[in-house]
């Protein structure tokens, strides 16, 4: 087991970071920290990389105690969201930091930033200074420096989350590819759940200074704890006092028989391959999604009726007093913004 | 496999999301950090104190020793009240002239492009690297009534600049020339052209896009750049000096009269006046320490 | 205050996303054109003035007058001041900055007041202030009153907000993720403050000390009555060159004016490379 975080309190002020967390990490994995801004998962991480003090509590590093080790004895690489990069120095010399640090001999230095530079495909820009390079390049850069110190564990605080949309999607696959490849232990922090999803090997949900739930991305999404993670993973309608994704939706002319609820269609958007269909059911808004073919079969149109229940297998949870009907309409968010809660 | 452990049964209500958490705290302190930072303080607060403070307050101090006295003598002196109505009449055009060439120099500097732009942009700082005394010295080998570039032309004219006031201020408007621009033209950069496009595209036409868009956006470092120049302007002792020809109840400013009382052995009247002098500067410094977060929040 | 634009990258490129500006219209284009008048008349042309005063008496004429002992003594006293002065403020004022900056106390606040005085008090002033503590009468007894190191005392005092006000800004604009970073790559305090805050702050201090040294070497009113202006002792360029004027010798106190303005203009061009350097940097 390579972090335990073991009752970590912090607070700033009046505000709770952080109640009560513990959790353990496992080695060699890329785990996520996932939750919307403000819910203390930074903080978490910042903890761990010695950047903050817990108030309470303790944390160890591949069986040592770090909970007053100061950043600089940790060993862990940390990787910021606006890249920390060190104007004065070239790519080169930015990767050498912190082996210049160590007193590495010179020509061990210059063999390793050649092969992270390699590894970061950054090779040709050595001689570059930061400023010259994109924001992708410049959070590569980044990533190799925190790897030439060979750190028991690489901290990634939203790393994607100062680049635009294209360059995110091709960091985050390309992150994927190079842990497979160099297999630090690897703990990063996204409020996109998509990310969480598509990356890690395992997702810990932190809300409001709370870790909701722990597990792989598939135990996330087919058994969420609670109507809090499912609402964060991805898209909820609220029908008969429960969430359900709007896709496990079954949408029925005529009555089926086993129908939850019969609604009135209010209004259709095609949004490329799917119809989303908005449904007023006994005043209540109800959002469902349906492929363009059951759409046709359906012939849907505004002011039909419809019966509604979920599908067999559909994951259902009981809507708490913890969601405001509001919070729920995370059906048009493009998921990588949507923060579906506490606003 | 990670687990949820010992997470707290009773939850309570934590405050709501979005309250910004300040992130950028320091690490917990440690006690050799402590120490270095204790050592700095009163090392800086020593220096300050034995450069600046004490010396600034002794003035005030050797003011009113004699309770008001010293003032009285001062204010009763006819040469020193003339001098200081004359330095309030030169600042005061000083910074008006500043203020109208001021404001127009930045809007050309920052919202057009023009030959030559560069080198005006640097010149322009120049007056506040040059010594007094060569300001005063330039002005009269140009404006000098005998052996003037343009001084005879002009005395013809019935105009005399040098040894009288129109000199004193072109020497004051000189030396702070450089405040209001260097204080507007960064807001100006800063607040871009946006809004005032946004203006233009209502139908606003130039003048009115400038009061109603620009002359709000850039009103505070306006009113410090004033403020600068003002202090500046009445505190100018050097090239005034030089060109005013130093006449007693004629050209003679406060400043020249703060040297004059000092040397003539009536130092209650010397630092009565330099008192008054000093009291305007820091009331113009703390009147711009308190404009100035303002100025900070409407960026 | 008198902050040179150091800290100018964020705006450069603010400037950029801003779009281009516009050639001259009618109106801004007579706006320029009066304003380049009064600034020639102002500046341009007196300082000039100057130069071909110079001129007129020739190479031989510059090198009679400044090669005079009393001239010479002058220069030497006011160069070797001001840069002594400009070393001191290089370290106080990088410490100031740094303590105004990075240090939260009680009465922080009127620190920053005072560090502005020196900028606004008349200089005639600050030489009877300096006088009434350093002077004959010293509270403190201590009198440097007409002495060499009336004339270091003096240059401190006038100097002090150039270095501070212009790393100031820069030193508050730092990013705590960068020092963070170097943190967590192993750097100690000290490490992190040599090999990366330090460097980001060079251009700030490099233009602070070319403003105060200049500042310092043009210096005139609070020496007047601080200095005693004894010749080959303590009297500085300034006065040298107003005894020149008083004499009515213009010739000779422009030689030695141009001089004043060659490292007037040295300065203004370093801090233009240095400030274009930096935005480079970005």
């Amino acid at each position: 087991m390579s972090i335990e975080v073991r009752n970590i309190d912090k607070r700033f002020g009046d505000f709770i970071a952080l109640d009560d967390v513990s959790l353990t990490i496992p080695s060699g994995q890329l785990t996520a920290l996932l939750g919307p801004s403000g819910g203390g998962k930074s903080t978490l991480l910042r903890i761990i990389a010695g950047l903050e003090s817990a108030d309470t509590g303790t944390i160890q590093i591949e069986g040592r105690d770090a909970t007053d080790l100061p950043p600089q004895k940790r060993n862990v690489g940390f990787v910021f969201q606006h890249y920390a990069a060190f104007k004065h120095l070239t790519v080169a010399r930015n990767v050498a930091f912190g082996l210049e640090i160590r007193k590495r001999p010179k020509p061990e230095i210059r063999a390793k930033v050649v092969e992270l530079l390699e590894l970061v495909h950054l090779d040709q820009f050595a001689d570059r200074l930061p400023s010259q390079l994109s924001g992708g390049q410049r959070q590569r850069m980044a990533l190799a420096r925190a790897l030439a110190i060979e750190p028991t564990v690489l901290l990634l605080d939203e790393p994607f989350g100062a680049l635009d949309a294209k360059v995110r999607k091709e960091l985050r696959d390309w992150l994927r590819r190079l842990h497979d490849e160099v297999h630090v232990t690897t703990v990063f922090v996204t409020h996109d759940q998509e990310e969480a999803l598509e990356v890690a090997d395992e997702i810990v949900v932190i809300n409001e200074g709370r870790i909701e739930q722990v597990g792989s991305p598939d135990e996330l999404y087919d058994q969420p704890a609670n109507d809090f993670v499912m609402s964060f993973l991805g898209p909820v309608t609220r029908l008969d006092g429960n969430l359900v994704r709007p896709h496990d939706l079954f949408l029925a002319t005529s009555d089926p028989g086993d129908a939850s609820a019969v609604g009135t269609v209010t209004r259709l958007v095609r949004v490329g391959f799917e119809v989303r269909v908005e449904l007023d059911v006994a005043g209540q808004s109800v959002q469902a999604v349906v492929t363009r073919a059951e759409a046709r079969n359906l012939d849907l149109r505004e002011g039909g009726t419809l019966w509604i229940r979920p599908v067999a297998g559909a994951v259902i949870v009981e809507a708490t007093e913890r969601l405001a009907v509001g919070d729920l309409d995370g059906i048009d968010g493009d998921g990588a913004d949507a923060v579906p809660v506490g606003r | 496999m990670a687990d949820v452990l010992a997470t707290r049964p009773d939850r309570q209500p934590a405050l709501p999301v979005g309250i910004a958490a300040p992130r950028r705290r320091r690490p917990r302190r440690r006690a050799r950090s402590v120490l270095l930072t204790w050592l700095f303080r009163l090392i800086v607060v020593t220096y300050l104190f034995f450069l600046v403070a004490w010396p600034v307050s002794l003035v005030a101090q050797k003011t009113f020793e004699d309770g008001f006295s010293a003032l009285d003598t001062a204010l009763s002196d006819p040469s020193i009240t003339f001098a200081l109505k004359l330095t309030v009449i030169v600042a005061l055009q000083a910074v008006l002239i500043n203020l109208v060439f001021g404001v127009g120099i930045s809007l050309l500097l920052v919202r057009y492009e023009f030959r030559g732009k560069r080198l005006l942009s640097a010149l322009i700082d120049l007056p506040l690297s040059v010594s007094p005394v060569v300001v005063g010295l330039a002005l009269v080998l140009v404006y000098g009534g005998r052996d003037g570039w343009f001084g005879p032309a002009l005395q013809d004219a019935g105009f005399q600049v040098i040894f009288a006031t129109p000199g004193i201020v072109m020497a004051t408007t000189f030396v702070s020339l450089p405040l209001v621009i260097r204080e507007v033209v960064p807001v100006l950069t800063e607040i871009g052209t946006e809004q005032e496009q946004a203006a233009r595209s209502l139908g606003a036409n130039a003048a009115q896009t400038f009061r109603r868009i620009t002359l709000p956006g850039i009103k505070w470092a306006v009113v410090y750049g004033v403020v600068l120049s003002l202090a500046r302007s009445l505190g100018e002792f050097g090239a005034a000096k030089i060109v005013s020809g130093n006449f007693e109840g004629q050209t003679q400013t406060a400043t020249m009269a703060v040297e004059q009382k000092y040397q003539d052995f009536q130092q209650a009247s010397a630092y009565a006046t330099a008192f008054l002098l000093a009291a305007v500067s820091v009331a113009c410094i703390v009147v711009v320490s308190i404009i100035r977060p303002k100025q900070e929040r409407k960026r | 205050m008198t902050a040179v634009d150091v800290a100018a990258p964020a705006r450069t490129a603010r400037r950029r996303r801003s779009g281009r500006a516009n050639g001259l219209t009618a109106t801004s284009g007579l706006g320029l054109g009066v304003s380049v008048i009064w600034f020639s008349l102002l500046v341009l042309i007196p300082l000039s003035a100057v130069l071909v005063k110079t001129s007129e008496g020739g190479w031989s004429g510059f090198w009679t007058t400044i090669s005079n002992e009393q001239t010479a003594a002058a220069l030497r006293l006011t160069v070797g001041q001001a840069l002594l002065v400009t070393v001191v403020n290089v370290f106080m004022g990088t410490l100031i900055a740094w303590v105004l900056v990075r240090d939260e106390f009680f009465g922080k606040r009127a620190l920053e007041v005072v560090i502005d005085i020196p900028f606004a008090l008349p200089t005639i002033v600050a030489g009877l202030v300096l006088l009434s503590l350093y002077g004959a009468n010293s509270p403190v007894g201590v009198n440097v009153a007409n002495t060499r190191t009336s004339v270091f005392v003096a240059f401190l005092f006038v100097t002090l907000p150039f270095v501070v006000r212009t790393v100031q800004p820069v030193l508050a604009e730092l990013d705590a993720d960068v020092e963070e970073a170097a943190a967590s790559l192993g750097a100690s305090r000290f490490t992190i403050f040599r090999r990366i805050i330090l460097p980001a702050l060079v251009p700030a201090i490099s233009a602070g000390a070319a403003l105060s040294f200049a500042r310092a070497i043009s210096e005139y009113g609070s020496l007047v009555l601080l200095s005693g202006n004894l010749p080959l002792r303590t009297e500085v360029t300034s006065v040298r060159m107003l005894s020149y004027i008083e004499n009515g010798d213009l010739a000779s106190a422009s030689a030695v004016a141009t001089i004043l303005l060659l490292v007037a203009l040295v300065v203004i061009v370093a801090l233009d490379v240095i400030q274009r350097r930096v935005s480079r940097r970005g």
